[in-house]
Order: C-alpha cells, then sequence, then structure tokens
C-alpha cells in the first residue's frame, strides 16, 4: 500500500534518476525536513539543543563521512577522532585568525583543511588492505592527538593546552560561544548535515560511488574492468575527511565550545563513529542518521528512565547504560548485521505488500 | 508495563512540582570509569553534608537543600548533558570536579548567571573576580598547590633548592598543564631544574616515565594526577625504590585509595592539602548520628573520613555557608542564582563559624570578595602513614608565594578577558 510505484508515471529521465523514485518516499522526506526546518527550530529549548539535538546531528555528518569510507568503499579508518580533531583545531585557527569571515566558510576550510590530511594518511591504503589499514589509521588517530597535545601553535599558546571557541556570528546571528541562542546553532548544523547528506548521496549514486563500491567488493576486478584504485581511493579518503572534519569543526565551536584533545578526540570517538557506521547500516546514507540517533539517544533515554523515573543511584543507571548499550549490539550484529538500515528496508518492503502480502 | 511507566513518570512530576522552592544544588558526580575512585568520596561528602543540614537543622534557613546527582563519567560532553538539564532546576551552584567541564561551563555560567565554584581546581586564574564574574575557587588554586610544594621542598633545604632537580609528573591535559607555568616561574626565582613528564589519560601505563626518572634521577618528584594514575605512579615509585618522602603530590593525589594499593611502600609519600584530614571533629559524629545511623548514607557509607571525603564535605559546607550569607544579605529565605552569588562574594568564614559547625581548624579562616574569588591560598603538607593506614598533617597552613602567582593570575585573566571582551568589574 505504502512505497507502491504503481501510477506514479516518470515522463523525463531527471524524473526517473531523482533520489526519491517513489512519490510515498518523497513526500515523507519532504515531511522531514519541513519539520527539520520549520516546526523544531520553534519548539527547542537549550536542554533538548544541547543535549540531545546537537550530538546527533554533528555525529551524523561524522558517521556520513566515516560511511564513505568504510561502508562504500571498504577501507577500515580507525582514525575518525584525529580527523575530527584536525577539524576541530582548523576551525580553531581560523576563527581565531580570521574573525570577521563568516563562521560557515571557516567550518568548510576545516573540512577542506582535513580532507587533506586524511589523503596523507589514506596513502598507505594503497600497498595495505583490511586489518593492517586500520592500523595503519590508528597510527593517525594518535599522531594527530600527540601533535595537537605537543605543538603550542595549535592552541595558540594557551597555558591549559585546551582551544576555546570564542563568539562568531553569521549574517549577525552569534553562532559560537555561550550566547548563542538554541535555534540557531540547531540551524547551523542542520543546515550542514542536510548539504553533506545530500551531497554524499548523490556522490554514492553517481559514477563515484560506483567505483568505490567496485574498489569494495573486488578490488582487483575493480581494476580489470577500469576503475583507477588509486583515485577510488583518494577521492573517497578525501570525501570522508570533509564530511568528518566538518563535523569536527561543529563538535568544538558549535557543540562543546572548549576542547581538550586527549578526552574529546580520543579513540573512544573513533570507535563511537565506527560502532554508529556498523549499527547504523554499513554502505547506506540512513544507516548513518539511524545509527548516529540509535547511539546519542539510548544513553540519554536510559538516564531518564533510570534515573529520573525510576530513582535509581546514578552509578548503577550509568553501568547499565554499558551493559544495555553492549549488549544491543552484539544483539544487532548478530540478528541483523546489516544493521538499522536494513530493518528500514525491510519494512518498506513489508510496507508495500501490506495489507496483502502474499 | 506502559501504565507502569506512565504512573511513574507522574508520581516523578508530582514529587518534582512541589520541591521547586527548595534549594537546588546540582551534584555533577562520577562514580564510574577510571576517575571515580575520587569521584565516589568527594561526592558521598558532598551529598552527605547536605544529608546532615537538612536533617539537623531543618535545612538551610528553614529552606531544605536538595542534591541533584547526575553521572558525567569525568566526560564533557557528558557533563554538558548533566549542565543543561539540571540548570532548569533552579541551580544555585555547580561543583563539576573536574578541569575540563570546568573550562566548558566558565562561558556557560557567565551567560546563564549562575555560580561556579571550583575548589582547588579548573582555571586558576579565576581568582581574579573583576574578571570572572561567576566563578569562584577559594579557598586555594593549582598554583597556590604548585607554589605550597616548593615552599616544602624549600623549608626541607633550608632555603636553597640551588641545582635540585624537580620532576613533575602530569596528566596530559588541562588539569595537568596548568601548575606547569608557576613551577617554571618558580623554578628560574629559586634555581631548581624542572622537568616534565606527561601521562596521557588514563594513566595505567606509565613504565616510561617512570624509567625515565631513574635515569635522572631527580631529587624531588612533583605529581598531578588524578584517578588511576595516582596509584599506579605510586606503584612505580614504589618500584623503581624512590624515597617516598620526596615525592609530593597535589591534593588530588593524596587520598587513601591513591596509597593503600601500594602497600607498606607507600609509607611517607606527601601530598599538600588546603583542608584538614581524618576524622577527629565533632561533625563526623552528627553526620554519624543523623545521616549514618537514619540510613540515609550516600553511596556505600563506607568513605567517611577518607580525604576525598572531607574535600566533598567542606565543599558543600562552603556551598551552605554561602547559602546562609545570601539569605542574610538579601534577607529571603529562598534565594535565587543571582543571590547566591551575592552570598558567595560576601562569605567570611570565621573561626568562630568553624567552631560552631564542629569544625574548628578543618580549613583556613577567609573572606571572599567581588575582586578576589580566590581565597587566601594557605596550604598545608600531609603525609601518608602505611602502618596505621592515615593521613597526618605534618604543617600549618602556610601562605603560598603571591608574587609569583599573583602575577600570572592577573596576566591570564586578562588575555581571558581580552579575548572575550570583559570589562573589569568591581571597581
Amino acid at each position: 500500500m505504502f512505497y507502491r510505484e504503481a501510477g506514479d508515471f516518470k515522463a523525463s529521465y531527471v524524473e526517473d534518476s531523482q533520489t526519491f523514485p517513489i512519490k510515498f518516499d518523497r513526500y515523507r522526506y519532504y515531511a522531514v525536513l519541513a519539520l527539520a526546518f520549520g516546526v523544531i527550530p520553534f519548539l527547542v529549548n537549550d536542554y533538548w539543543v544541547n543535549a540531545i539535538l546537537l550530538p546527533f546531528l554533528i555525529y551524523a555528518i561524522a558517521a556520513i563521512g566515516l560511511n564513505i569510507l568504510v561502508g562504500y568503499c571498504g577501507q577500515v579508518s580507525l582514525g575518525t577522532g584525529g580527523f575530527m580533531a584536525v577539524g576541530a583545531y582548523a576551525c580553531y585557527k581560523l576563527m581565531t585568525a580570521f574573525p570577521e569571515i563568516s563562521m560557515f566558510i571557516h567550518v568548510l576550510l576545516a573540512g577542506g583543511i582535513t580532507g587533506l590530511v586524511c589523503v596523507l594518511f589514506g596513502l598507505p591504503s594503497l600497498r595495505i588492505k583490511g586489518f593492517y589499514l586500520a592500523v595503519a589509521t590508528l597510527a593517525a588517530q594518535f599522531f594527530l592527538v600527540w601533535l595537537f597535545n605537543r605543538v603550542p601553535w595549535f592552541y595558540n599558546y594557551s597555558a591549559s593546552g585546551q582551544i576555546n571557541a570564542p563568539e562568531r556570528e553569521v549574517f549577525g546571528i552569534i553562532i559560537t560561544g555561550p550566547h548563542a541562542p538554541a535555534w540557531a546553532t540547531y540551524m547551523f548544523c542542520l543546515i550542514f548535515l542536510t548539504f553533506c547528506a545530500i551531497v554524499a548521496r548523490n556522490l554514492t549514486r553517481g559514477t563515484q560511488g560506483r567505483s568505490w563500491m567496485a574498489i569494495r567488493d573486488m578490488d582487483i576486478a575493480a581494476e580489470i574492468i577500469g576503475v583507477n584504485p588509486m583515485k577510488a581511493k583518494m577521492t573517497a579518503f578525501a570525501v570522508s575527511g570533509f564530511f568528518v572534519g566538518i563535523s569536527g569543526a561543529l563538535f568544538f565551536s558549535v557543540y562543546l565550545g572548549a576542547v581538550e584533545v586527549g578526552e574529546a578526540f580520543g579513540i573512544n570517538k573513533s570507535f563511537l563513529v565506527l560502532f554508529m557506521v556498523i549499527i547504523g547500516g554499513l554502505g547506506s546514507i540512513f544507516g548513518s542518521f539511524a545509527g548516529a540517533a540509535f547511539l546519542v539517544l539510548l544513553p540519554v533515554v536510559l538516564k531518564v528512565v533510570g534515573v529520573d523515573m525510576l530513582g535509581w543511584p546514578t552509578d548503577i543507571v550509568a553501568h547499565f547504560q554499558l551493559v544495555i548499550v553492549g549488549a544491543l549490539i552484539v544483539t544487532f550484529l548478530i540478528l541483523e548485521p546489516h544493521g538499522l538500515a536494513q530493518l528500514w528496508r525491510v519494512t518498506k518492503e513489508k510496507l508495500r505488500l501490506w495489507p496483502f502480502p502474499h | 508495563m506502559t501504565l507502569k511507566l506512565t504512573t511513574l513518570a507522574l508520581s516523578a512530576l508530582m514529587a518534582a512540582g512541589p520541591a521547586m522552592a527548595d534549594l537546588v544544588f546540582p551534584d555533577l558526580s562520577y562514580r564510574t570509569g577510571p576517575y571515580a575512585a575520587g569521584g565516589i568520596p568527594f561526592s558521598d561528602g558532598y551529598n552527605d553534608y547536605f544529608t546532615l543540614v537538612n536533617e539537623r537543622d531543618g535545612g538551610i534557613g528553614g529552606v531544605k537543600a536538595r542534591v541533584i546527582e547526575c553521572e558525567t563519567g569525568y566526560n564533557t560532553e557528558k557533563g554538558v548533558e548533566c549542565y543543561e538539564s539540571t540548570k532548569g532546576e533552579g541551580a544555585l551552584v555547580y561543583q563539576p570536579l573536574s578541569t575540563g567541564i570546568t573550562y566548558q561551563l566558565i562561558p556557560k555560567v557567565t551567560a546563564d548567571g549562575i555560580a561556579l565554584h571550583t575548589m582547588g581546581y579548573g582555571r586558576t586564574s579565576a581568582a581574579n573576580g573583576k574578571v570572572f564574574s561567576n566563578v569562584f575557587n577559594y579557598p586555594a588554586n593549582y598554583w597556590d598547590g604548585a607554589s605550597g610544594v616548593i615552599n616544602h621542598l624549600l623549608e626541607e633545604n633550608g632555603g636553597d633548592l640551588n641545582g635540585k632537580k624537580v620532576a613533575l609528573v602530569y596528566h596530559n591535559s588541562a588539569y595537568g598543564k596548568e601548575p606547569i607555568r608557576t613551577l617554571e616561574e618558580l623554578g628560574k626565582k629559586h634555581g631548581f631544574e624542572l622537568s616534565l613528564l606527561p601521562v596521557d589519560h588514563p594513566g595505567q601505563e606509565q613504565k616510561s616515565q617512570w624509567l625515565q626518572i631513574r635515569r635522572q634521577q631527580p631529587d624531588y618528584v612533583v605529581m598531578w594526577g588524578w584517578g588511576v594514575m595516582n596509584q599506579v605512579a605510586i606503584q612505580e615509585a614504589a618500584n623503581i625504590r624512590f624515597p617516598m618522602e620526596n615525592f609530593i603530590g597535589v591534593w588530588w593525589s593524596g587520598s587513601d585509595h591513591d596509597v593503600i594499593p601500594a602497600g607498606a611502600k607507600a609509607d611517607g609519600y606527601k601530598a599538600v592539602t588546603f583542608h584538614n584530614v581524618g576524622d577527629d571533629f565533632p561533625v563526623f559524629d552528627d553526620i554519624q548520628t543523623h545521616v549514618v545511623d537514619k540510613g540515609l548514607a550516600a553511596g556505600a557509607g563506607d568513605q567517611i573520613g577518607k580525604v576525598a571525603y572531607n574535600r566533598g564535605m567542606y565543599a558543600a559546607m562552603l556551598a551552605v555557608e554561602a547559602a546562609k550569607t545570601a539569605q542574610e544579605i538579601h534577607g529571603t529565605a529562598e534565594i535565587d542564582a543571582a543571590m547566591m552569588i551575592d552570598g558567595m562574594e560576601g562569605l567570611e568564614l570565621t573561626a568562630e563559624k568553624m567552631t560552631a559547625l564542629g569544625m574548628q581548624n578543618f580549613g583556613p579562616a577567609f573572606n571572599v570578595s567581588c575582586e578576589n574569588h580566590g581565597g587566601p591560598g594557605l596550604v598545608g603538607v600531609t603525609q601518608w602513614d602505611a602502618d596505621t593506614q592515615t593521613w597526618s598533617l605534618i604543617s600549618g597552613f602556610n601562605p603560598t608565594d603571591s608574587d609569583v602567582i599573583g602575577a600570572l593570575v592577573a596576566e591570564d585573566s586578562a588575555s581571558y578577558a581580552a579575548e572575550n571582551n570583559i570589562e573589569e568589574r568591581c571597581n
């Protein structure tokens, strides 16, 4: 009944190759966009934005970035935390060096710089694969964190080694710093997420995405049919780095405001984003959203239920969180190895036949 | 199940409804993770003192205190979540017990008009009330701690540290880096040679640092550690047979749980402190009668009298006294966050007050003012006795090098003011 092609006629190639070819799906997508841009900004308060929405939006960008690398191109990366740190520190240096320039440009430039760094650390991927590549990116993670801790130029020689986001504006509206209104920070991140998701979606369903997927599925075969492995891998690293850099820049400047590299961008962050991608679904843009939402919301929900409703001691709830999140990850990997995105796909198939399944 | 949850939610709402008139003190604690060893006793002490005030005195000026505990795990992201979820409850003062979270909260509390009390941690230059309107770090800060350590070494060496080698083992974070500037300045002043040995989070791996210490043979090792890092460092020092009496930690590296794992080998280890240790104070009898015997003790109730517990209790006591001061200033029992800041700035902690609270000589007597949010900066030294399993104060609370610290505070707060376009207050 839902998600049916019947009666949905396409009269041109453009119509036929659009992102959401099924009418119901398309309207649902427009509805979500309208809700996110037109309704939520008027309803949110500080708590919703700072505790739930901002982390979700920012992690979703990071997950999209990593998904391109791991899910689409098949290059395992454990350096996400380090690359987010590059984005954050690039953004910090740009913000403090050119205060009058719009934050939009700073964040995009930070993404670009991270893309370059990511390509540099992606070079070994031309020679090594799989677990060995994971170890090489792990080295990037530790090297980058060490670098930002070691070289005072990156944190403008501040005594504590922390970076603090000064107040910056976009079109006269404060975006960073404590006086930024909740809706503005939300909108700022939402615009970046929408932009990243659209770019990623269109890249992955075009030539570029197909060459990534060819490399992922079998690199020798891909090479034989004419996919240039170097170009495919390097573009995957560059695009992935660009998105991850944007998320790092937003994570530091808009969300946290003050960052200490070892604590905020440690190896845990790399694993967190990797879990998001795996739970959400490798090779799916929707999966990146679902994975980010799952891992951001679950701890908050568990905390609200455990501490605020049931009145349990905070430490018990914190321990339960670890147990429950861990158990859910294992359960998911066993029952649905393709992640939440696959669940969504199955649901769509079912809804399409409903109420008359054959 | 749904019905049950709804009922629970409703009852939670009903319970929260009339409680809004309470004085709310959020406790951003951490009872999990690699820093829980220090977080648990501090939070227990903080909670127990408020319970004591509620049970014994019927609240602060007749209004009950309500502590909302929120688990941060020493993690800044969770700290933000905790701050945002509790600030709407009418929070009066935040004490996050984490330098990382403090850096995060300084701009936020300033924008929201809530006080932040970072007792012996956080951003040291917040002692300058002219720049930091909402942040307090009385009665002592990191730089007082650093200077206190050096003063103790000076005393041991007859006032001359020329040519001595001092190694600083520190947590490689904003917290651990705080004392470096002061120690460098003091090194120039007194002629000792400082070497820096960073330990990365969480600090379980310190073999290379201690190997370096073994090679360099420093005369003294100073430690700026927290959580599991302390235990490991003391164990490693014991392993290389470094003389414990030449190993001095800051107050965050000087609790019972830090030294006990190393057993008898930890005997003689020293740490600076800004409050007294042990449970030989009348207030502990009150805690026994009004809190423990009624079954209201926070956590497992096994931390009472430990160093970190005392510090949490001391922090709560200072908050309660500030709230009382605010009630006096504004003539109302139900104070809000802005009044609380006035109370903290007007806080006068006299020896008589401390005695009346059953905490005679527990900490120094001091006054806070609009300009000085840092207190007197008096620092004492404690030493661990492994046989009796007790810390004891081996010196009085002595003043620190205010020339060096004052200049650094002025410099650092001026740069913060310039970064954030803050005009000096209190003129």
